[in-house]
């Protein structure tokens, strides 16, 4: 098993590699392209600022290396959010992989969600041993609009989208990283896909 | 629906855990990544890492830490004390830190607070403020709550809410170590004059504590220090009690 993890220099990736390394995999941290297209399944981490992290992206062409991998692609947190066409953060526009748009959530709520809330309507293998309304770890301030590629939705305010699958890309709005033993299933499921 | 956080705080020193510590389960209750392990264990909702000594000779130690606790907690953590510089974030951060917490630097410098948000997202930058009345009036005070100042506890709050702080850490020296309850006026008001998540800190005792400060105080988190540590109050049990009050919890 050979795992990428992208690093095109967006936010904290040492605890996604971390949780692996609990899961018993090494994965490796990498922006060289030949490495990333040879891995067996791949990690899109992100925090930050979607335009500063899409203009890291460009400038390193994984924009255009990101939406050809064939190989099952992990998206979490930012990273979920610029696989989908566009994000209102810094007016931003997507690799367009998931057909939905990522909105900021209005002041009805505290900006940024920060904490534990579930996801339901689980609809992916990548929830496999998943119960319903498991708790997840999220930290978010803009959110993904629900579509027919949504796999599991969370409820602050509004329902959104909390996790996206189309083909072999994934996204998943939480940090399964940080989602104690329900988190770690769900990395060890993206590993066995 | 969003959870209330259950938070335990450690103090570090030269990356040891100081604060008593009597768990009977561990093996050294002064590592602080046993002691993380066995909070992430029992249904801790995230930690507090605080550095009290924070010298800048230590804090290669607390680096390491960091990167320990990192490696084997599978739940956020932040870590606080003696942090003044983008440098030491990043470094903290790059270690696997999910969010850091300045206190003291904010107030003599209000500018770290756009610095640090605006570099590493509002997300993962909490402003800790330790207060108490003089007066009747909430006064913000630094080090370690020795030193007064003429801050206004809501009106700085309101400030790094608008500076990009991600999270307020409120303690109440009034509070902090009577074990009577936390600042449920204060927490209340600092919850509906800002849109960011408040951590109510100082005066947790018993459960009913938890209860109050969540519903009285519109907490959005609650930590504390030695009534877990000293096991006065076991966090599953809280937790199950919270449930039994209606209020959103992760069992």
């Amino acid at each position: 098993m050979k795992l990428v993890i992208i690093n095109y220099g967006a936010g904290n990736i040492k605890s996604i590699q971390f949780a692996f390394k609990r899961l018993g995999v090494d994965a490796v941290l990498s922006n060289n392209p030949e490495e990333i297209i040879a891995a067996d399944k791949i990690i899109f981490p992100g925090v930050g600022e979607a335009s500063s992290a899409m203009a890291m992206l460009k400038s390193s062409g994984l924009d255009t290396l990101i939406p050809n991998l064939k190989q099952p692609v992990l998206g979490i947190c930012l990273g979920m959010q610029l696989l989908c066409e566009s994000t209102e953060e810094g007016n931003t526009i997507g690799l367009g992989i998931f057909k939905t748009h990522v909105k900021r959530f209005d002041n009805t709520v505290k900006v940024p969600q920060m904490g534990w809330n579930v996801i339901s309507n689980l609809k992916s293998n990548l929830f496999n041993g998943i119960k319903e309304n498991e708790y997840m770890y999220l930290v978010h301030s803009y959110y993904a609009e629900h579509c027919s590629q949504t796999i599991a939705s969370t409820n602050y305010g509004i329902n959104y989208t909390s996790a996206l699958q189309h083909n072999n890309f994934y996204g998943v709005q939480f940090h399964p990283e940080k989602s104690s033993t329900a988190g770690a299933k769900i990395l060890e499921n993206f590993l066995n896909l | 629906m969003l959870t209330k956080r259950i938070v335990p705080c450690l103090d570090i020193k030269n990356g040891r855990t100081v604060k008593g510590v009597n768990f009977v389960d561990l093996r050294d209750a002064g590592d602080p990544v046993e002691l993380a392990k066995q909070y992430a264990s029992v249904g801790a909702d995230e930690l507090v890492f605080l550095d009290i000594a924070a010298t800048l000779e230590g804090r290669g130690t607390t680096l390491d830490m960091v990167m320990r606790v990192a490696e084997q907690v599978n739940i956020p953590f932040t870590v606080g004390g003696g942090i003044s510089s983008i440098e030491h974030v990043d470094a903290l951060l790059q270690c696997g830190a999910d969010k850091v917490s300045i206190n003291s630097s904010a107030v003599k410098r209000p500018d770290l607070v756009n610095e640090l948000s605006n570099k590493f997202g509002a997300q993962c930058i909490v402003v800790a403020i330790d207060a108490k009345q003089i007066n009747g009036q909430w006064k913000v005070h630094l080090a370690g709550g020795t030193i007064p100042t003429d801050l206004d506890l809501f009106e700085w709050a309101k400030e790094v809410e608008q500076r990009g702080a991600g999270e307020i850490l409120f303690t109440s020296m009034d509070h902090d170590g009577t074990k009577a309850g936390f600042a449920n006026e204060a927490l209340a008001k600092l919850s509906e004059t800002l849109n960011i998540p408040i951590i109510a800190s100082g005066g947790a005792g018993n459960v009913q504590h938890f209860i109050d400060t969540f519903v009285e105080g519109k907490s959005d988190a609650a930590l504390a220090a030695s009534v877990f540590h000293f096991g006065e109050i076991l966090i599953p049990e809280l937790k199950k009690t919270l449930k039994e009050n209606e209020i959103t919890i992760r069992l």
